[in-house]
């Protein structure tokens, strides 16, 4: 008989969560969702009323370039923007049910790591240099269990071997491993309580090439083991084909497309997503210039009256200019936030 | 890491060289005659120059410290020329009081300035971040021996609660350590608070928060075990500057510390008291460095490991 | 063409100084500071036509000993019938002569020895950061009572004293700042197009290194004021019967149970002298260092 610790002070299982949640078919169900960053000298507009839905055990791919507020939304949806100078203006946000902006502390922090997880950037910064591995992994067992150390360790060593980390390694510290191996951890931190839904914030954009395709395909092995729903930021296209069934492209915090990666890809409708695909260079046809979309995202403390993007859209006019884009419906799960679409005549370029 | 150890205590021995010279060739310059020190004002010049040839004060600099070295070789740190007494076991005698007064005023410190230091940096830009920084505003500006004078003046002679002097049992202790510790606070809280504030920006604290980590265990936990480095060396100097230099508060409470004997001894010109005193706690300051040095190691793995390989 | 080019750094020179100030005077801690220690100055310099030395200051009265704090002496008096407030006041001067005059003194020999070790390196360095560690191995307030001891007791050996403990502090951020400039894009092409090395030390090096330097000289201040007074409390600073303020510490030591006033004084004065000061000192280091700013 082995002496099972108690833990009632990290060991959250007491919080009851079932009795305030809802049926929902979504594993993920934000609506009109508002972030800012108001600080003394100015307000950065980072996420502007964006709707996003996740199907259970679907992966969403949520394109955009930097600052975009692509993470500013994610962590949003975790209840996590750093606060202050962070700050959910509006919004719902479900996560498995639960209306996250109605919990208490206590509540949100049984939710993050064993509900929704979220795997970082940069495995460089995101691992804590004096903890090893193990005690990393085991934190997080620990937490949402109501185990033992030596338990949540030995689990922490089974989970380092299904990301392919030797499992006596485990009492090693973060710098005795190599980037690859790292996000490796950062991952095996993520899974440890097999969370429904998982986060990952470009996990292979500070990788080698060659080790991002590994860890990609880890990530799939493990997310379809697990019947885990995903949304994966990225601004690769390629992994976007590579990995998910929706895409939402996010512009100057706003979703300016969304749909299944076939309409995305396929019907092609918003100038910007367009843009996007135009800047990819054609490995097969080297004849053809790049066409990178002109110009630079607006600040978002200072963001324009009309579409965000109209500076630098080939096919703006005065419309444009003057009101937020309002979302079109395309199909049942097609939606474009262009202008344009007004005319019923009018096409992009790709579309053809 | 043993080699490491090794080779920084066989550093400590030109740091000893250099100390110990440095001193030599000052006190060369104590216009007071040490021959007077030991033999009073009453003695005549011929005995005075009979006691200088006996003890080879006429002898020149170099041959001096020479023959004191010599005599450091063979663990003798000479001789008391005010009392007789050898250096060592005046040293000896009163350094058990300094090390007690240090470890109680870093106690008082350390209790004080990190739950202010840390407050200050979690609540950043706040109310509670202004008052700590002005808190530490006084703290800096405050000298320690008026401090003293206040303690007394407050609970010696007012309240009549403590004792004003001396170093009889613990209730003696307890208004040097706030002193010295007080005095300390200032450059604690200070240190603690950037070094917490740049932790607290740092990435993995947001992987803690993804795990579901309450707030109170993240800065507890993966902040502070972070921001040790640059709070454990302040403690450190602290420390290393309480060995030799807390002479103001020991003369406040007529603690019988090292300090105090030193100043007395200076003012004495007893030579051989001063250069050995020195050296004493040339020693002792280099070994509380040696120690934070290696505390590094267990405070940080990447640090253990730059000591194992270099 | 050369007038003109003078004319624009002069003006680049104003507008770096206008934009500090303009830093400066955001911060209300430090402006504060100022005020209170321009005050503080005036009264150093006019304090012979305040007071007069010998009727004010040093005169005995023996029937007011020991008065408690009145409207006719606010801060009361001492042991000798003399006004605390005028003997304070006066100590003004002394305080701040030794800590200004004693940092000055640590700059101009610490500063170059700095700027010298860490822009040539080599041995010079190697043996100066050897004596400069040495010095920091024995506690300077140890330091600088043996130092006052050697030199005997009076104002000016105590500056001395001061100064040379100050001289390692000043070498080792003067070097430490040398160090990061050394290897700028700007420097490494003044010495392509062969300048003398003065001449890069002078004209290029030190006015990058003038903030870090000018903030700590600010700070040693306040620290050198409380060092001083300390030497005073024990009797080998400023003699009795200067007004010192370590030295009226020390006289009010007897007379701790029935003239508490005369402790109390002297200690505030010290205290908000180098409060004033490290409020200055912090101002000019959030002005002068723009990464700083909030």
């Amino acid at each position: 008989m082995k002496f099972k610790e108690k833990n009632g002070k990290s060991g959250r299982t007491n919080v009851d969560l079932n009795s305030i949640r809802e049926e929902s078919e979504w594993a993920v169900d934000a609506e009109d969702l508002v972030v800012h960053y108001v600080t003394s000298a100015e307000t950065v507009e980072a996420v502007n009323s964006i709707d996003l839905k996740l199907k259970k055990k679907r992966t969403l791919g949520l394109v955009g370039e930097t600052g975009a507020g692509k993470t500013t939304a994610m962590l949003a949806l975790m209840r996590m923007v750093p606060d202050p100078p962070g700050e959910i203006v509006r919004g719902r946000i479900c996560i498995n049910g639960l209306d996250m902006m109605q919990l208490t502390p206590a509540q949100l922090q049984s939710v993050r790591g064993s509900e929704i997880a979220m795997i970082f950037q940069d495995p460089m910064t995101s691992l804590n240099p004096v903890i090893t591995v193990g005690d990393q992994i085991a934190e997080s067992i620990l937490l949402h269990r109501d185990i033992s150390r030596a338990e949540a360790l030995k689990e922490a060593e089974g989970i380092l071997a299904t990301v392919g980390i030797d499992p006596r390694r485990s009492g090693e510290y973060p710098h005795q491993f190599s980037g690859g191996m790292r996000q490796r951890v950062g991952i095996a931190i993520a899974l440890a309580c097999n969370p429904s839904i998982l986060i990952a914030d470009e996990p292979t954009s500070a990788l080698d090439v060659t080790i991002q395709a590994q860890i990609l395909q880890m990530m799939r092995k493990l997310k379809e083991e697990n019947d885990t729903s995903m949304i994966l930021i990225t601004h690769d296209l390629g992994v976007v084909a590579e990995m998910c069934d929706d895409v939402a492209v996010m512009y100057a915090g706003r979703i300016v497309e969304y749909g299944t990666l076939k309409e995305v890809f396929n019907e092609t409708k918003h100038p910007y997503t367009e843009g996007l695909f135009n800047s990819l260079p054609n490995i097969r046809n080297r004849v053809d210039k790049l066409k990178p979309i002109p110009g630079l995202m607006p600040d978002p403390a200072n963001l324009p009256a009309g579409c965000a993007f109209a500076d630098r859209c080939a096919y703006a006019c005065d419309r444009c200019r003057k009101g937020i884009p309002e979302a079109r419906a395309f199909s049942a799960t097609h939606k474009v936030a262009c202008s344009a679409y007004e005319d019923p005549d009018f096409k992009i370029g790709r579309g053809q | 890491m043993i080699q490491y150890v090794i080779k920084r205590i066989l550093m400590i021995i030109p740091v000893v060289l250099a100390v110990s010279f440095i001193v030599f060739f000052i006190m060369d310059f104590v216009p007071n005659d040490p021959a007077v020190t030991a033999l009073g004002d009453g003695a005549t010049e011929e005995q005075l120059e009979h006691y200088r040839e006996e003890n080879g004060l006429n002898d020149p600099l170099i041959v001096r410290y020479a023959r004191y070295m010599g005599g450091i070789l063979r663990g003798d740190l000479g001789t008391s020329y005010a009392n007789k007494q050898s250096v060592w076991d005046l040293f000896f005698a009163k350094f058990p009081n300094t090390l007690r007064l240090a470890i109680a005023s870093v106690i008082v410190t350390v209790v004080l300035s990190l739950p202010l230091g840390i407050l200050a940096a979690v609540k950043e830009n706040t109310m509670a971040d202004t008052i700590c920084s002005a808190l530490s505003f006084v703290g800096l500006a405050m000298p320690n021996f008026w401090l003293g004078l206040l303690l007394i003046m407050l609970f010696a002679v007012n309240l009549n609660w403590l004792p004003a002097t001396g170093a009889v049992g613990l209730k003696s202790l307890i208004l040097p350590a706030i002193t010295c510790g007080t005095g300390n606070m200032a450059a604690l809280t200070r240190i603690t608070r950037s070094s917490m504030l740049d932790v607290l920006k740092q990435d993995y604290l947001r992987t803690a928060r993804a795990k579901g980590q309450s707030e109170r265990k993240i800065i507890t936990y993966h902040a502070l075990k972070n921001a040790q480095i640059p709070i454990v060396t302040q403690i450190g100097i602290q420390m290393s500057t309480l060995i030799g230099g807390a002479v103001l508060t020991e003369r406040v409470f007529a603690w019988p510390g090292v300090g105090a004997f030193l100043v007395d001894s200076i003012q004495k010109s007893d030579f051989e008291v001063v250069t050995g005193f020195v050296i004493m706690l040339a020693i002792f300051v280099s070994i509380v460095l040696l120690i934070v040095d290696v505390l590094y190691a267990f405070l940080d793995p990447r640090i253990k490991a730059q000591y194992t390989t270099g | 063409m050369k007038n003109a080019d003078k004319n624009r750094k002069s003006s680049v020179k104003q507008n770096r100084f206008l934009e500090v100030w303009k830093q400066f005077r955001r911060n209300k801690g430090a402006m504060f500071g100022l005020i209170v220690l321009i005050f503080l100055i005036l009264i150093a310099l006019l304090a012979d036509v305040i007071w007069d030395y010998e009727t004010d200051i040093i005169a005995m009265q023996v029937g007011d000993r020991l008065a408690k704090p009145s409207l006719a002496h606010p801060f009361g008096t001492d042991n000798y019938g003399r006004d605390m407030l005028a003997r304070i006041g006066y100590g003004t001067r002394y305080s701040m002569l030794i800590g200004f005059a004693s940092v000055l003194m640590g700059t101009v020999i610490g500063v170059p020895l700095g700027a010298i070790s860490g822009y040539v390196g080599g041995r010079f360095d190697t043996v100066l950061m050897r004596i400069v560690d040495t010095f920091t191995i024995i506690p300077s307030l140890l330091m600088t009572i043996i130092l006052v001891s050697v030199l005997g007791t009076n104002l000016l050996n105590l500056m001395i004293a001061l100064s040379i403990s100050t001289i390692p502090v000043m070498t080792r951020i003067t070097r430490a700042s040398v160090m990061v400039t050394r290897n700028n894009d700007y420097i490494e092409s003044a010495r392509a197009i062969g300048a003398p090395t003065y001449v890069i030390l002078i004209k290029h090096v030190l006015p990058n290194c003038f903030s870090p330097i000018l903030v700590q000289a600010t700070l040693r201040v306040g620290s050198s004021i409380i060092s001083a007074a300390g030497l005073s409390y024990i009797g080998l600073g400023v003699p009795l019967p200067t007004p010192e303020w370590g030295a009226l510490l020390s006289a009010s030591k007897s007379f701790i149970i029935n003239a508490q006033h005369m402790c109390l004084f002297p200690g505030l004065a010290i205290m908000i002298t180098v409060m004033v000061i490290n409020l200055v000192g912090d101002g000019l280091r959030g002005a002068l260092d723009p990464k700083l700013k909030r």
